[in-house]
């Protein structure tokens, strides 16, 4: 077996022990939500290097609707999930659409603009509760059949979800499909040159990405049992870039590490440092952009391969 | 009273100066934006940053030095400009040569120290800036009445912006830096010392980042949101304008002002995205931007 295999075998097994060692379990959920996020994230950013500040739209957006769908339509779990990744696609073809018509920072500030669009139609739009967010949404029976109120039930449709996903993402990666989009990050001009048309294949990846932020968000949602304006608000956008960032982007683990590491601050630190984890995170981003461009996983695997005398032929952080 | 579409024209002529009023703070946002972008190849996220801190270095100066407000628009821009100098010395030169998405990372990052530790020591709530004597009150204009801080902000931007646009299109210096835009290297062979100007026009943009805080601070509330929000409109203006051009920058700022000022005006709804709407619109029809060159 390889490594690999291995490390991914113990972490499946401690996934499924997580409820037998007392940790509380709305917090292990948030915790793969998030992680959900940023591989779905890491996949535009790592692997196609498309900078996107106004991710949380499709985070929060789905979440509402999804919410919505829930309290207002009487939708089931599964139901309500579908129509969250559904609008989550659809929003994400119409914004994928305009971002990538420019590259680099003006994708940034395009996606950051078209994000704050949606946190401010959240803001005012009849269905969403305004500041006060959909509160109350019950988490139903899935297919009607499996009730979710208990945590430790909700918890492994969770934990399957997330590791369906995992493993999604790495076969998009692997695929051709992802070959190409690599090819696009390394060298735009050379892979059209190639005959690919890599505007198609970026605002896939765009969808998919989205879509995917979609199903975390309504999961999430699901999970706490409110959407508000926090999820779609352009901190979480912040929140995400930094953890993929920290953990690694364009690494498959990277992403779940830093999730893991911000949500955990996020949930312990602000006892103890109150109202600085604003300032904190700020600094964790500046100290990862200044001295670990490849973030955790990145800079151990980086290490790896030296001790094993390869010199990294991936390089996926430093340009 | 005269009514245009059934609204007053004094209600109209009010929402123009707000919206010009505003738009010389996007215009003076764009244009410091646009002079480290052009010269540094870093977006400067924490511009937001910066500006509010100019409205607290305002607001601070006046409660515990005495500083008065005409001394606060010279000394808070230079102790604004004195801290940008130090993170590009610091942190930002690390970046240079690797890609630019490094740099916006570097500063979003840095906004959030920013406007994280100004809400902790200050709250949430705003602290307001009284406007200074010499211009309170209004003068009428028979078909309005003008508040003359408004007008003042308007003119003081104004001339700022092409004083600018003067010194960078028309001096000496603004050839020097103009030159290094274009070819570093060469410039530096030449024994310009390309470091130092780098570090000078990161601190000039940011010091005319703190100059609209000072501005702004009697106008708004001094809090520590005051610039994330305004940030993210200009980099809208930006997109729209194309960061291209010192000009674009310039009189997209201010146009986009009036236009979010009229939308308050025929749908309040609609105001916070007007500009957000036209910069989908300008990116189908023209995607470079409307001054934009690439």
């Amino acid at each position: 077996m390889r490594p690999a295999a291995i490390l991914y075998a113990l972490l499946a097994l401690l996934g499924l022990c997580v409820p037998l060692l007392g940790i509380y379990p709305v917090f292990m959920m948030k915790l793969l939500c998030f992680a959900m996020f940023a591989c779905a994230y890491n996949l535009l950013l790592g692997f196609g290097r498309m900078l996107s500040f106004g991710h949380a739209a499709f985070f929060g957006f789905a979440a509402y609707v999804s919410s919505w769908l829930i309290t207002a339509h009487a939708f089931g779990p599964a139901a309500a999930l579908l129509g969250g990744m559904v609008v989550a696609a659809a929003l994400g073809a119409l914004i994928g659409a305009l971002a990538i018509r420019r590259q680099g920072i003006y994708f940034a500030m395009i996606t950051l603009a078209l994000g704050q669009l949606v946190y401010f139609v959240c803001l005012e739009a009849p269905f969403t509760g305004g500041e006060n967010g959909l509160q109350g949404v019950p988490r139903g029976n899935l297919f009607g059949l499996l009730s979710l109120r208990s945590d430790l039930v909700l918890y492994y449709l969770v934990l399957f979800v997330f590791v369906a996903v995992f493993l999604f993402i790495r076969r998009v990666v692997h695929s051709p499909f992802g070959q190409v989009l690599k090819a696009i990050r390394e060298n735009e001009p050379r892979a059209i040159s190639l005959g690919y048309h890599s505007n198609r294949y970026k605002l896939l990846a765009f969808v998919i990405s989205a879509t995917l932020a979609g199903l975390a968000g309504s999961l999430n949602a699901l999970v706490l049992g409110f959407a508000t304006l926090s999820d779609v608000q352009q901190s979480t956008s912040g929140e995400v870039i930094l953890m993929t960032l920290l953990g690694g982007t364009g690494t498959f683990f990277g992403p779940v590490v830093g999730a893991a590491l911000i949500v955990t601050l996020q949930e312990y630190l602000s006892d103890i440092v109150g109202g600085w984890v604003t300032a904190i995170i700020g600094v964790i981003f500046v100290a990862c952009v200044s001295s670990f461009r490849r973030g955790i996983v990145g800079e151990l695997e980086a290490l790896g391969l030296r001790r094993l005398g390869v010199t990294s032929q991936d390089p996926a952080a430093p340009a | 009273m005269t009514q245009i579409f059934g609204i007053p024209v004094a209600v109209i002529l009010g929402q123009l100066t707000l919206g010009l009023v505003n738009g010389s703070f996007y215009a003076l946002l764009s244009l410091g934006l646009a002079v480290i972008f052009g010269l540094m190849g870093v977006v400067n996220f924490a511009h937001g940053a910066y500006y509010t801190l100019g409205a607290f270095a305002a607001l601070l100066g006046l409660q515990y030095c005495g500083i008065n407000y005409w001394a606060a628009l010279v000394l808070a821009p230079l102790a604004v400009g004195a801290v940008g100098i130090a993170v590009e010395r610091l942190l930002l030169r690390r970046l240079y040569g690797l890609d630019p998405l490094y740099g916006l990372l570097l500063t979003f990052g840095l906004a959030l120290i920013v406007e994280g530790s100004l809400h902790q020591v200050f709250g949430a709530s705003g602290q307001s800036y009284p406007v200074p004597q010499s211009l309170a009150g209004a003068v009428n204009l028979h078909f309005m009445f003008l508040p003359l801080y408004r007008a003042w902000v308007i003119l003081a931007s104004v001339v700022v912006c092409f004083g600018t646009w003067f010194v960078i299109e028309r001096t000496r210096l603004g050839a020097t830096l103009r030159a290094a835009t274009e070819n570093a290297a060469l410039l530096g062979a030449f024994g310009v010392n390309v470091p130092l100007l780098k570090a000078a026009t990161y601190g000039g943009g940011v010091a005319l980042a703190a100059l609209a805080g000072v501005l702004a601070s009697p106008v708004v509330l001094v809090n520590s949101h005051m610039g994330n929000s305004l940030v993210t409109v200009v980099f809208a203006v930006v997109v729209i304008g194309g960061m291209g051009s010192i000009l674009g920058a310039i009189v997209s700022g201010l146009v986009l002002g009036v236009v979010e000022g009229f939308t308050k005006v025929i749908y309040p709804e609609a105001s916070n995205i007007v500009v957000f709407v036209i910069m989908a619109l300008v990116l189908i029809l023209r995607p470079t931007g409307l001054f934009g060159r690439e």
